[in-house]
């Protein structure tokens, strides 16, 4: 009884199918009516909505019985197979970097490689990724250059973002990827805004918007997602659940059914995943957008994974959790996974590995070597994009810096000599 | 010319953004049909369609992440927020979000199409959360513009001027002038210069600085002030941040004295920081010490209000004050 208030959670199961439906039910003062009348108090139970998840590939390289495989052909699947093994490479050569006192800090996303790229490689160009920080693996498949990501790294004169931010901040207008920002979840509210931007002009174009379970604890995640419901925009949520913010495990993040029954809450189409399987990621992400596109209303996906790596490179998750909780998950990577069914197929071969890998090692070192020795952006930059054109306070403000530097060069040896 | 109030002034610029560019959007908390609890926004959602003018849910921190983001896209996004003592959910998409968007991502992206509207300022018996004047918290944020009309016409030009300019702007509109304040507003699309002060009065004696709704204080306390001889140079700053050090040193070099009224505290208010700006540009042609005539270092008070704000008597005193040094 109590189950049949939920009927949008009804809808859930369907969503494979929604683009059959003609009319959904929104939420309003009517549906309310839609529950039984009741003369004794009865409370909803908090997990009283059932969220099933999506499966396709086991880990084995075998896809389930009657499962919807999504579109994806030799040519998709061998580009998405070499990003993902890309990204393992050039992660485990960046920490080396970091380690070696090379670079400041890096990122990985060990383990949760196939929510980015399985999410890219569901998309158009045209489509914004607005990203939050640990998804590198979506701008590889855009084609991100090696070199742009090393300049950012460096935060070397050619850096795109100037120098400005730390490593791991990248971003590109070229590609529709949304720079990053540290700012955790700010993104939320801005894909609502982004694809109700390019709803208005008519576009066949979405956002798609990624943020960890944590990042769903802020205001903007609330703010965003019931203002997506509220204006109908074309965008999809995509949470990663990686059961970590930092230190802090999900069990301690939140009470309810993962961010999924949050989805079911502001009246979004949602769907569960699991966020290791890269068909179901593809799957569900190309429904997601088709859906977004022709209904022009969003979409949430919770993908389920696991934070294999640390948190970044300054942390060590040895203090929080166990290497027997590591090493379940170890048996879970979505790179083997993917590689198991490519075999199957007969569209990748162990020799075919081994190349790529030693290739790619090669090109991330010497991409290394050619970023860290380029200089550090020029001391003009200082002032220029805080606004369109310099004020002239600014520019006073550089002509006493750039004089003081000339007056001590050693101390600033970035500059000094340089203008 | 025909003459209307400050809220019409304000309507009309809306109109004419929006009739100019059809990938102008308005929106905020009652923005929609009803036109804004002030009536701001009046007429534009029958005008320009729902699409375009819409009602947001209550979430200031979202109305300004989804102005970013729609900025960002290249849409031009207006936004309110319905007084600007609710602002505050908002400060972290407006100062670290549209403020450091263009300098952040080396330019690749920018949310120079941002306008943020929104009433500031007492006299209207609102207490401590329908009064506060908190501009000087945006000024101290690189990568924004903040400006405050004084009077109609200014509110009209200035607004077109935010609009279109390629920065995001923090707009003040001086909610005790809305309907108080009429002056003849030519009907057609016009703008006035961000970044420029402007001299109302010329003078010798002394400079007084002001924006907004204190502009008439000070104008009165001018005029009190020439009744016994002081000629009082008046200036309205029009664009708090980046602010016209020129205008304002040129003025000080000439009269010897600087004046500010605000209607926010006195502590680490912009007039603090224009008192230092001027003393290090000036230092040699003051007179006196620069006088600042400011609110009480208390939040804003009801009952009151007379007593707290400053007005044209505190003015009047502190002219008389600092041309006796």
């Amino acid at each position: 009884m109590i189950r049949s208030v939920y009927t949008l959670s009804q809808t859930l199961t369907a969503i494979p199918c929604a683009l059959e439906e003609k009319e959904e039910k929104i939420m309003s003062t009517e549906l309310y009516n839609d529950g039984p009348v009741v003369h004794q108090p009865t409370f909803i139970d908090g997990h009283s909505v059932e969220i099933p998840e999506l499966r396709i590939l086991d880990q084995d390289g075998t896809t389930y019985p009657n499962a919807d495989l999504p579109d994806i052909d030799q040519t998709l699947a061998t580009k998405i197979y070499k990003t993902l093994t890309f990204h393992r490479v050039f992660d485990e050569r960046m920490v080396s970097s970091q380690r070696q006192g090379r670079l400041s800090f890096y990122m990985t996303a060990l383990g949760e490689e196939a929510t980015s790229v399985g999410g890219a490689a569901a998309l158009k160009p045209q489509d914004m990724i607005m990203m939050q920080y640990r998804e590198q693996g979506a701008l590889m498949f855009r084609g991100f250059s090696l070199k742009n990501f090393m300049n950012q790294l460096f935060s070397n004169a050619d850096d795109l973002g100037k120098g400005r931010q730390m490593p791991i901040h990248y971003g590109s207008k070229e590609l529709n990827c949304m720079t990053v920002s540290s700012t955790l979840a700010t993104q939320i509210p801005q894909a609502t805004g982004y694809a109700y931007g390019q709803k208005l002009q008519g576009l066949d174009a979405v956002t798609i918007c990624y943020f960890g379970e944590g990042a769903a604890s802020e205001g903007d995640f609330h703010a965003g997602l019931n203002m997506a419901a509220v204006q109908e925009a074309p965008v999809i949520f995509f949470c990663r659940n990686n059961g970590y913010a930092i230190s802090t495990p999900a069990e301690e993040q939140f009470r309810g059914n993962g961010i999924a029954s949050r989805g079911v809450g502001y009246g979004i189409k949602t769907i569960r995943i699991d966020g290791n399987d890269i068909l179901a990621v593809l799957k569900a992400t190309q429904i997601a957008r088709a859906y977004a596109v022709k209904e022009s209303k969003p979409v949430l996906i919770e993908a389920m994974s696991y934070r294999l790596g640390a948190h970044s490179t300054s942390d060590d998750p040895s203090g929080y959790r166990t290497k027997e909780e590591e090493a379940k998950w170890q048996r879970h990577d979505p790179i083997l996974r993917m590689k198991n069914w490519m075999l199957k197929q007969n569209w990748w071969d162990e020799a075919q590995e081994t190349a790529l890998l030693e290739k790619y090692r090669e090109e991330v070192l010497a991409a290394v070597k050619v970023a860290e020795v380029i200089d550090k952006p020029h001391i003009d930059t200082m002032i220029t994009d805080v606004y369109d054109v310099p004020s002239a306070q600014l520019q006073a403000q550089l002509d006493e810096v750039k004089a003081h530097v000339k007056k001590y060069p050693e101390a600033y040896p970035f500059t000094a000599g340089k203008f | 010319m025909a003459k209307i109030n400050l809220l019409h002034a304000i309507n009309s610029a809306l109109d004419i953004a929006m009739a100019d560019n059809e990938r102008t959007v308005c929106f905020g908390e009652d923005v929609g049909h009803f036109g804004g609890v002030f009536r701001a926004t009046s007429g534009l959602q029958e005008k320009y369609g729902k699409a375009r003018c819409f009602n947001s849910p209550l979430v200031e921190q979202g109305i300004i992440g989804f102005a970013n983001g729609l900025a960002a896209q290249g849409s031009v996004a207006i936004a309110e927020i319905q007084f600007a003592d609710y602002i505050f959910p908002a400060f972290d998409q407006i100062v670290n979000e549209a403020a450091k968007f263009r300098y952040r991502t080396g330019n690749e992206f920018n949310v120079g199409k941002l306008t943020i509207r929104t009433p500031y300022g007492g006299g209207i018996a609102g207490g401590l959360y329908h009064s506060q004047s908190p501009e000087a918290y945006f000024a101290h944020t690189p990568g924004l513009k903040v400006v405050i009309p004084r009077n109609p016409y200014q509110a009209k030009g200035l607004l077109l001027a935010s609009i279109r300019d390629d920065n995001p702007v923090v707009f003040f509109e001086p909610k005790r002038l809305y309907r108080a304040s009429v002056g003849e507003v030519p009907e057609e699309d016009y703008q006035l210069p961000l970044g420029k002060a402007e001299v109302v009065e010329t003078g010798t004696d002394i400079t007084l600085l002001a924006w907004g709704a204190q502009m008439e204080i000070i104008e009165k306390a001018a005029k009190m002030a020439s009744n016994e001889g002081i000629s009082c140079e008046v200036i309205d700053l029009r664009t708090i941040l980046p602010w016209d050090i020129e205008t304002i040193s040129h003025s000080v070099m000439k009269t010897g004295r600087l004046l500010i009224s605000q209607e926010a505290p006195l502590t680490a208010g912009f007039a603090s920081e224009i008192a230092a700006t001027i003393q290090s540009e000036c230092f040699l042609h003051l007179e006196s010490p620069i006088a600042r005539v400011c609110g009480l270092d208390t939040p804003y008070p009801l009952a009151l209000e007379k007593e707290y704000v400053s007005d044209h008597l505190k003015v009047y005193e502190a002219i008389k004050k600092t041309v006796n040094f």
